[in-house]
């Protein structure tokens, strides 16, 4: 199947979470996170209360989605990283095991060196959960709680 | 592809708005946006020309309900119609989970209808996805214009497949509604089936 569903469990949540924790407080970063290559927030830590994340998340991964583009023209197969510098605030996007994609927010009171060697760190981890994840998401003896939904509950969802 | 997420106890899916330029998509959004509560909704993004063409995407999250103790959440988005744009649109299909072919009913765009629907076809097969086996909505839109073709003869040419159609007036909103509701429930049709397209 070209497209695996993307399901996500407690178990590699947790450890996906303590990677961006940590990242966040080694690389003295605003915010970090995770998303899908398709625009869907994984994870995130930080100061993100003022942040549309759900907004960012489809942005970033558009981002990416047309560096992809301009990488394939130019016979790449992918720019695995990118970064943006603004007056008060930087990112930095790195694409993890051509699957999902790791930002970090950050401004002056870290350094770019920084950043690029934390995430350098942090995307091995991560690049080991997902493709744990993956492979479990495939196991076909894996349930599914959604068989069991009926056209009532689908109907249910648009009454006025 | 839709995105499970046993944390927050989310479904996520993808549905896309796709059509030649100048049918409707972006207002079909717009509409949508307008007409939803504050908290089922996000943000709209509309990644626009100056002359308000949609340059990359628009982007709508909007919240439907709950269903079996899961948050449905869908992400739409549109692609750019002019034909030039032909690269943007192919990312946009990434993932995708869901299809509606938004016709311009006027009989004046008829090949650009026939013309955007080979595309989204050439489009999907480079993906690996095929729109007979996606879940696929037509609407035959601008129903309120002068010179439109009757929806048999629409019919006929877009919809060989009989796939569910909806008649649309967008910059009203007439059928808009109907339409989203007819794409989510055959993504979540195809949920509860466990497939993807493919």
């Amino acid at each position: 199947m070209t497209n695996p569903q993307m399901v996500m469990y407690e178990e590699e949540f947790n450890q996906i979470q303590t990677i961006v924790d940590r990242l966040v407080r080694e690389a003295n970063a605003q915010v970090v996170f995770i998303i899908d290559k398709n625009g869907q927030l994984i994870a995130n830590a930080g100061e993100t209360e003022q942040l549309d994340t759900t907004s960012l998340a489809s942005l970033t991964a558009g981002n990416i989605a047309a560096t992809g583009g301009i990488a394939k023209l130019l016979a790449e197969n992918e720019f695995t990283t990118q970064f943006h510098e603004g007056e008060r605030s930087n990112i930095h996007i790195q694409l993890v095991g051509n699957r999902v994609i790791l930002a970090v927010i950050f401004d002056n009171k870290t350094s770019l060196g920084l950043v690029r060697l934390r995430v350098k760190k942090a995307s091995e981890q991560l690049n080991l959960i997902f493709e744990a994840l993956l492979t479990k998401v495939q196991d076909p003896n894996q349930e599914t709680p959604f068989a069991e939904i009926t056209d009532d509950d689908i109907d249910n969802l648009f009454r006025d | 592809m839709s995105f499970i997420n046993y944390i927050n106890r989310e479904i996520n899916c993808k549905i896309v708005f796709y059509g030649p330029g100048l049918c409707g998509k972006t207002t079909n959004l717009q509409h949508i946006y307008q007409k939803t509560n504050p908290e089922a909704k996000g943000k709209m993004i509309s990644l626009a020309t100056e002359t308000e063409r949609t340059l990359f995407f628009d982007f709508l999250p909007l919240a439907l309900g709950e269903i079996r103790g899961f948050k449905t959440r869908f992400h739409l988005y549109t692609v750019p119609g002019q034909v030039f744009y032909d690269a943007s649109r192919k990312l946009i299909l990434k993932g995708v989970d869901g299809i509606v072919f938004v016709a311009d009913s006027q009989i004046a765009r008829m090949e650009a209808n026939i013309e955007s629907l080979e595309n989204l076809r050439t489009n999907l097969a480079e993906q690996g996805y095929s729109l007979d086996k996606l879940p696929y909505v037509i609407q035959y839109n601008k129903r309120d214009m002068p010179s439109v073709a009757s929806v048999e003869e629409l019919q006929e040419l877009l919809n060989p497949n009989n796939v569910p159609y909806y008649e649309a007036c967008a910059a009203t909103g007439e059928g808009v509604f109907d339409t989203l509701k007819g794409i989510a429930r055959l993504v979540l049709g195809e949920l509860k089936r466990g497939g993807a397209g493919a």
